[in-house]
């Protein structure tokens, strides 16, 4: 049968759609008007029925809805057994999911499942003219070098990287319709028992919410002077992240590093204090909308990322900075 | 414990940005002669998962790499750090492939080992940041996986593994045998001892052609490959920085905060 129509892998937090969902409904919908085809969604979980719905009337021509008691916690079994069984009925051209916990997990197992193959981390997606299929971009060498790709098997699976894409206003079509799947599942096919989930979260403005962040690098040569970037944090009402170095040291928490392993931000103001600059790292920040650079080196790689940069030691930079930003907020 | 732990050899993800070169018709990235090879970090780390266990719990551990042009000094860290067997999948039908193929050759190789209770990956190479050869394994050989591990122990004939989650982690148990991918949160890898380093030189790895583990060359490498490559390219960067200075590096900071401030970015 022929693979048609482009479907996206919906993923829920507390009972409402996670923002890379709404990224990937923006991307799929697109895709699919290039094709000239129908959007649909997966919805996998316990008690997701009510949520499905929302997206059904919304912005898709049809969910698929998985709704089963086994699938409480992730599994990479169970999942990849819902997206086969959901892939069989549907026969998409393209399956997108979000380069999440989940679907970075997910989505290479289950392509493998149904003979096909995925690429991950994606950052752009585009339709070939001559031959309808799918192109993918993705940073390769940690982003040293983009590369595109394309998948001689159906479907074609991508995982698409948080904040690559534009979050569309998606218009509501109204003519969803909900396809309920029973996967009729073995509770021997849960292989993995989730014992505990910790979150590490720091206190205050969360990193993915901030509007300013303040990271330190390895130039910070330990914790001390992140309580000093702390400070400035709460000053300018922002958060403070860290590079891999700093997190690796075990100068701050891992929670807190930006950057290709770690969290990916988008920032109005990003003041990045004693960071080189490497590329990995600008994988996460590389969408914040002004960075700032402190470092004593001149040709720090984030100095061409930066729009305005200081050439010093943080140590004798942060005070005159920090004095000044006091004296014009008047405090 | 009877442990594998699969490694890449990679080019230098540390090598100054500006060191990275493309060479598009080939679809390859090159680097100049004096930047060597490393083992892609995250393997070191799932080596070092292993050790952490081979230290608890006893066992061997057997290390598996694939490509060509394999450096000696680069694939026998692992046993010079206290990994017990090298097995090297040395031939240039195994290159060029994708996640799948490479996946593929691996799991053959696995296979001939014989039986075993877990298999380490790290989360994702330096060089193709693709983090999929762990789950081709895994889809191949039937196994669970366990994907971005910051600490493994086995107890109880069990795994047990803390999985890094967007918000903190989350600890996952599962019955071996089991495939587990190794995030740097894990911690520094151990540095090879002295003693280690005498035995590696001493230890020849064992190198299995594609014939010796029962495998069509069309199935592997490049032949292999489900995706292909279709164009690959460096970002065009223009740096559009403007430098702020002052009388000293304290004046330069109050500088740069009137800067933002007529910015409207304070």
């Amino acid at each position: 049968m022929e693979n048609k129509g482009v479907m996206i892998f919906a993923e829920v937090t507390d009972g409402k759609l996670s923002p890379i969902t709404r990224e990937l409904l923006g991307a799929g919908r697109k895709l699919a008007n290039d094709l000239g085809e129908e959007l649909s969604a997966i919805i996998a979980g316990s008690g997701v029925v009510s949520t499905a719905a929302k997206i059904a009337a919304g912005v898709t021509d049809k969910v698929y809805v998985v709704d089963d008691p086994l699938l409480k916690d992730y599994c990479t079994e169970t999942y990849a057994a819902v997206v086969e069984k959901v892939c069989q009925i549907a026969h998409p051209r393209i399956l997108l999911m979000g380069h999440t916990t989940i679907g970075s997990d997910l989505a290479p197992r289950a392509a493998f499942r149904m003979g096909t193959a995925a690429k991950t981390d994606c950052i752009a997606l585009d339709i070939d003219d001559m031959n309808k299929q799918l192109l993918v971009t993705k940073p390769i060498f940690g982003g040293n070098a983009l590369a595109v790709f394309t998948m001689e098997t159906f479907p074609q699976v991508a995982t698409i990287r948080v904040k690559s894409m534009t979050t569309q206003a998606v218009e509501s079509t109204g003519k969803g319709e909900i396809i309920e799947v029973a996967l009729g599942l073995d509770p021997a096919a849960v292989k993995t028992t989730v014992l505990q989930k910790v979150v590490a979260e720091n206190e205050g403005v969360k990193l993915e919410d901030a509007s300013v962040i303040i990271t330190g690098g390895r130039g910070m040569g330990g914790p001390e002077g992140f309580k000093q970037l702390e400070e400035l944090a709460k000053l300018l009402k922002g958060a403070v992240g860290a590079s891999r170095p700093a997190c690796d040291n075990g100068w701050v928490k891992d929670i807190m590093q930006i950057g290709l392993t770690g969290k990916i931000v988008s920032p109005d103001v990003y003041i990045a204090v004693a960071v080189s600059g490497t590329t990995q790292h600008l994988a996460g920040c590389s969408g914040a909308r002004n960075i700032i650079a402190i470092n004593k080196d001149p040709d720090a790689n984030i100095f061409t990322e930066a729009r305005f940069g200081v050439v010093g030691d943080w140590k004798k930079v942060l005070p005159g900075f920090e004095a000044e930003v006091k004296k014009l907020m008047g405090k | 414990m009877k442990m594998i732990v699969c490694v890449k050899q990679v080019l230098d993800p540390e090598a100054p940005p500006t060191k990275f070169k493309i060479d598009p018709n080939a679809y390859n990235v090159l680097m100049p002669s004096d930047a060597a090879p490393v083992l892609s970090p995250f393997d070191e780390q799932a080596v070092e998962a292993a050790l952490r266990i081979k230290d608890a719990n006893g066992g061997t551990i057997s290390v598996i790499s694939l490509g060509a042009n394999l450096q000696r000094d680069v694939v026998k860290k692992p046993l010079s750090m206290g990994a017990d067997e090298l097995i090297l999948l040395e031939d240039p039908a195994y290159v060029d492939g994708d996640s799948w193929s490479t996946g593929y050759a691996l799991a053959a190789a696995i296979k001939k080992l014989g039986q075993f209770d877990l298999i380490f990956c790290g989360r994702q190479a330096a060089d193709s940041d693709s983090g999929q050869v762990g789950a081709a394994i895994a889809e191949i050989l039937g196994l669970t996986q366990v994907t971005v591990a910051r600490k493994v122990e086995v107890m109880d004939g069990k795994v047990r593994v803390e999985r890094v989650t967007a918000d903190g982690y989350e600890t996952i148990e599962a019955a071996l045998p089991a495939l587990i991918t190794v995030s740097n949160e894990l911690g520094e890898p151990r540095y090879a001892t002295i003693k280690g380093i005498i035995e590696a030189k001493r230890k020849e790895p064992i190198v299995w052609k594609p014939g010796d583990i029962g495998l069509d060359t069309f199935k592997i490498g490049a032949a292999g490959s489900r995706t292909r490559m279709v164009k690959v390219y460096q970002p065009v960067h223009v740096s559009k920085c403007e430098m702020v200075a002052g009388a000293n590096e304290e004046d330069a900071g109050k500088n740069l905060a009137k800067k933002m401030a007529e910015a409207r970015l304070l």
